[in-house]
């Protein structure tokens, strides 16, 4: 909650929606309560306000409200609203020279300290809600400082500038991907409606299926209304000692098999046209959630369970399926039946019709009661579902480890808890829902009984005639059963309701990597990457912080550094995986936001520590990249790969089978193998994670000759374990908790002695030395420098 | 062996820049020593670890309170800086059950707003016990399932 005052330009940006600036000479932007605070302190001594940062913990992290403000003068702090005594700031700390603000966070907490030389003066905890905004908050109070002491006004910032973070708006962007990012707006609980945007590409096939559901419905009307004839026409009168009229009765029987016989045709149709469109929508859900799923940034995957996607991608789809093709045709089925045989009663008898149709809103208002229960009960039990096959999608594939360990009873008890878990969900809805059918049932035979006893009564006064009375008997049974049958769309509608909403939960997620909304397309890369004041943090951590980095056209850089210290995430960030949280990163003078992301990657060859080879042939694996290459420069890129020998030495070469059931390759082999894939692309960019990381020495020299033909010409990021891999690295960037600490070729850091240099003889001494193990290196040589 | 008074070979003070600062009794001195909990949701009582400022260990307490009282002092203001895990008392009111989801919550650190990402921050430690990572990363915890109130627990319910 960060705001720097430079610029109306940037004021207009700034929309808080209560700032009582009428009061105040210049639009400052304060929240509503703070603004009467600081407007005196402020205005009294003729100062500026420059920024300001809102404090959410005190000292012992309880959650309170504080500010800090910045003037051209001095720090102000201002204490705790609620123990607020008048407008007096708790602290002020006027400039000058020796004052230093620090800045740093651990487990969601961020910290800003205050020091005079080195001496503490006081610290400031916040949440990192504003988290964003704390940098430049420290930059102003630099530039505040230098001012105040050098006695020259301050250097504007460039206005292009976001006001809450530092990230570099582009001439082609409206908002700030950061600043905006946090959309916090659940989706719509009508989610079975947003159905609709499936179901429409079919509206006329659906239509069809409508018109043909109305009229066999119809038809299936017709046989209970023609035992009014049959009744009163015939078995009366006989009763009475007429003779049977043979025309009538033949008339009538087959008016009776006619209207079967139609009703049976159209519900077939019916039927068969909206399964065929209700398994098309199903399939287009399936689909179109995972290309989405797809398109979403690796922070998604890294946060989700794989079971829990299978399972929304696989069963929640299918489950729609069923629901449409199957409940909601009844259900509209139903309906009709209802409307239709309601208006036929009315038009016979009215008054014996409003009898029978008293118990409707009865059992009307049931299914709105149970509803809103089985609802919550029915998304538990989802939740335990996946719960279930998380359990089987975290055994399955570390079943090595399982075994080797002889914890299969272990698994075996957790499946069991996790099963049982469900078990008791399922049974508390269960009870609710096996009283709810039975009280249908119940209501139904009232139903028929108060229409026995009010038609016995009115046949008795000659209101009605026996016939419309065996009528009315055969309609209601009817519409009752169907009315039992009709409370199961509750429990079938509120299932597909919580299954759509978690397709719908995949389908709503912005991609935290947006493609541009005005893309601009690169005609020739040169391969030069600018890094500019870079920040990044997963979770609550800072992995990147403040990283500045020019790397130019063909240029090799070597990243190293302890595991931990930002390489990957540095690498994923250029890769666009994720995007930077404050700064930027731009290609050829471009920032790679504004590139549309498939465009951007095909400039990118990768490669990984652990190489995946999908399951298909090598050829498969090698074109991943390029699927429409020539089988010439297959070859081609295999032997510059070095991996053309060993492919002919398998049985099948080229068309060997590999990956997850595949033939089995070692590592190198592999390792080859998506050093091709990276080759065929011809990229201009080459990104090597730890590449040799997982093999022996013998092959991993193999791999060397195959990286070096691969490198030659393209700008590449090299990350090593082995600083000895890195010899061929025109520079190497040396980094330590997310920030560079040393840049130079071997020889000047060697000469340098620092960080590097520490790294190299740790490395020099034991070949096998870890990096994290140099740590207790340095503490023995700060140890010497300290006595 | 617990009985035994801990051999303390190290001493602590607060150092003129606000950190902590352990001298050992080789005369080494360790700026910006911090203290970490081993288990802090399971077992927040049970050994004490303090570290380097680049992370490595210079001394385990076993107890606390085997401390002299200054040093005790000293760690757990340490500590009060630096473990923020509110413990959430009452739900007040949920945005939506639907995630993303804004809740107003009481929490022994005070009242405020936590946003929940998806249902899967929510993680079950253990029967009754829950961590709740908010869209900021910061951790909420609930102790005891059954010792919140009624509408609380119906909320949370729904997240279940």
């Amino acid at each position: 909650m960060l705001n720097v005052v430079h610029s109306v330009a940037v004021n207009k940006q700034i929309s808080l929606p209560n700032s009582t600036s009428k009061a105040l000479p210049k639009t400052w932007n304060l929240p509503s309560i703070w603004a009467p605070i600081v407007q005196p302190e402020i205005i009294s001594v003729e100062e500026d306000l420059h920024a300001w940062l809102e404090i959410n913990l005190d000292a012992r992290l309880n959650f309170t409200k504080h500010l800090l403000v910045i003037t051209n003068k001095r720090l102000l702090y201002f204490d705790d609203i609620q123990s607020q005594h008048g407008a007096q700031p708790a602290a002020e700390y006027p400039y000058r020279t020796s004052l230093k603000l620090s800045h740093h966070d651990h487990a969601g907490v961020a910290k800003i300290e205050l020091f005079d030389e080195d001496v503490h003066l006081a610290n400031w905890c916040y949440t990192l809600a504003n988290e964003s905004s704390s940098a430049r908050f420290i930059k102003q109070f630099e530039l505040q400082v230098a001012s105040f002491i050098s006695g020259q006004s301050t250097i504007t910032e460039p206005s292009e500038l976001s006001p809450k973070c530092t990230y570099q708006l582009e001439s082609d962007e409206d908002k700030y991907p950061q600043c905006s990012r946090n959309i916090d707006t659940p989706p719509s609980t009508w989610t079975l409606f947003r159905l609709w945007r499936f179901a429409k590409p079919y509206r006329w096939q659906l239509l069809a299926g409508f018109v043909l559901m109305l009229i066999s419905t119809a038809a299936t009307l017709v046989p209970p209304y023609l035992t009014i004839p049959l009744m009163d026409k015939v078995l009366i009168p006989y009763q009475n000692g007429s003779p049977i009229d043979i025309k009538l009765v033949t008339l009538l029987l087959f008016g009776l098999l006619g209207s079967a016989l139609l009703a049976w045709g159209l519900g077939w149709a019916r039927t068969y046209i909206l399964a065929l469109v209700s398994e098309r929508i199903g399939a287009d859900l399936r689909t179109i959630t995972y290309e989405h799923l797809l398109k979403l940034s690796l922070e998604y995957f890294g946060g989700k369970r794989t079971g829990d996607l299978m399972s929304r991608i696989g069963s929640e789809s299918d489950r729609i399926c069923v629901f449409l093709s199957l409940h909601l045709l009844d259900f509209a089925t139903d309906v009709l039946m209802i409307v239709m045989t309601a208006t036929i009663l009315i038009s016979i008898n009215t008054k014996l019709a409003l009898v029978t149709l008293l118990p409707l809103p009865i059992i009307a208002l049931m299914i709105h009661i149970v509803r809103d229960k089985l609802r919550t009960g029915f998304e538990k039990i989802d939740r335990v579902w996946s719960e279930v096959s998380n359990v089987l999608a975290d055994t399955i594939p570390g079943i090595r480890v399982v075994k080797a360990f002889a914890q299969e009873k272990r698994e075996a008890t957790r499946f069991r808890v996790a099963n049982q878990h469900n078990l008791v969900v399922n049974d508390r809805i269960n009870k609710i829902w096996s009283l709810f059918s039975p009280s249908v049932t119940l209501l139904t035979e009232i139903g028929l009984l108060m229409v026995w006893a009010f038609g016995i009564w009115q046949v008795s006064r000659d209101e009605i005639t026996v016939g419309v009375l065996t009528a009315f008997l055969a309609y209601i049974s009817r519409f009752y059963t169907r009315l039992d049958s009709m409370s199961r769309i509750v429990s079938v509608t509120q299932k597909a309701a919580s299954g759509s909403k978690r397709i719908f939960d995949i389908l709503d997620h912005i991609s935290s990597v947006p493609e541009p909304t005005n893309p601009i397309h690169l005609e020739k890369v040169t391969g030069q990457i600018e890094i500019r004041s870079a920040g990044f943090r997963y979770g609550n951590r800072a992995v990147i912080k403040d990283l500045n980095l020019i790397i130019r056209p063909g240029e090799m850089i070597g990243l190293v550094g302890h595991s931990g210290s930002g390489k990957s995430t540095l690498v994923n960030l250029m890769c666009r995986f994720y995007d930077v949280t404050t700064g930027s990163i731009s290609l050829d003078g471009v920032n790679i936001r504004s590139l549309p992301i498939s465009e951007y990657r095909r400039n990118i060859g990768l490669v990984l520590q652990e190489p995946f080879l999908f399951f298909g042939t090598i050829a498969d694996n090698i074109t991943y990249g390029k699927p429409n290459a020539t089988r010439t420069e297959i070859v081609a890129a295999a032997r510059a790969a070095h991996a053309h020998e060993f492919i002919l030495r398998l049985p099948h070469g080229y068309d060997s089978m590999v990956g997850e059931r595949g033939q089995s390759l070692s590592g190198g082999e592999r390792q080859r193998i998506s050093i091709a894939r990276a080759l065929l692309i011809d990229p201009r960019i080459l990104i090597l994670d730890e590449a040799t990381a997982s093999v022996d020495t013998e092959t991993e020299k193999e791999i060397q000759k195959a990286l070096d033909n691969l490198v030659h010409g393209r700008t590449t990021i090299a990350i090593a374990h082995r600083l000895s891999t890195l010899h061929k690295a025109n520079r190497l960037v040396v980094l330590d908790q997310g920030q560079i600490v040393e840049v130079g070729n071997h020889d000047e850091l060697i000469a340098r002695g620092g960080a590097y240099y520490r790294l190299y003889q740790a490395q020099a001494r034991n070949v096998d030395t870890d990096l994290d193990d140099v740590d207790s290196l340095e503490a023995i040589a700060t140890k010497e420098t300290s006595t | 062996m617990e009985t035994l008074p801990i051999n303390i070979d190290f001493k602590l003070n607060r150092n003129l820049a606000g950190r902590l600062q352990l001298t050992s009794n080789d005369g080494t001195v360790h700026e910006g020593v911090y203290p970490a909990r081993p288990f802090p949701i399971a077992a927040p009582g049970e050994g004490l670890s303090l570290l380097s400022k680049v992370g490595h260990e210079l001394a385990w307490i076993t107890r606390l309170a085997d401390l002299p009282i200054e040093f005790q002092k000293l760690i757990e203001e340490e500590l009060a800086q630096r473990e923020f895990m509110p413990v959430i008392h009452r739900i007040n009111h949920v945005s939506s059950f639907a995630t993303p989801s804004t809740w107003d919550v009481e929490t022994d650190k005070g009242s405020t707003q936590l946003i929940l990402k998806g249902e899967d921050q929510i993680w079950r430690l253990t029967h009754t016990s829950l961590l709740i990572t908010d869209s900021h990363g910061v951790n909420f915890i609930i102790r005891e399932l059954d010792q919140l109130d009624k509408s609380s627990r119906k909320l949370l319910g729904r997240f279940l």
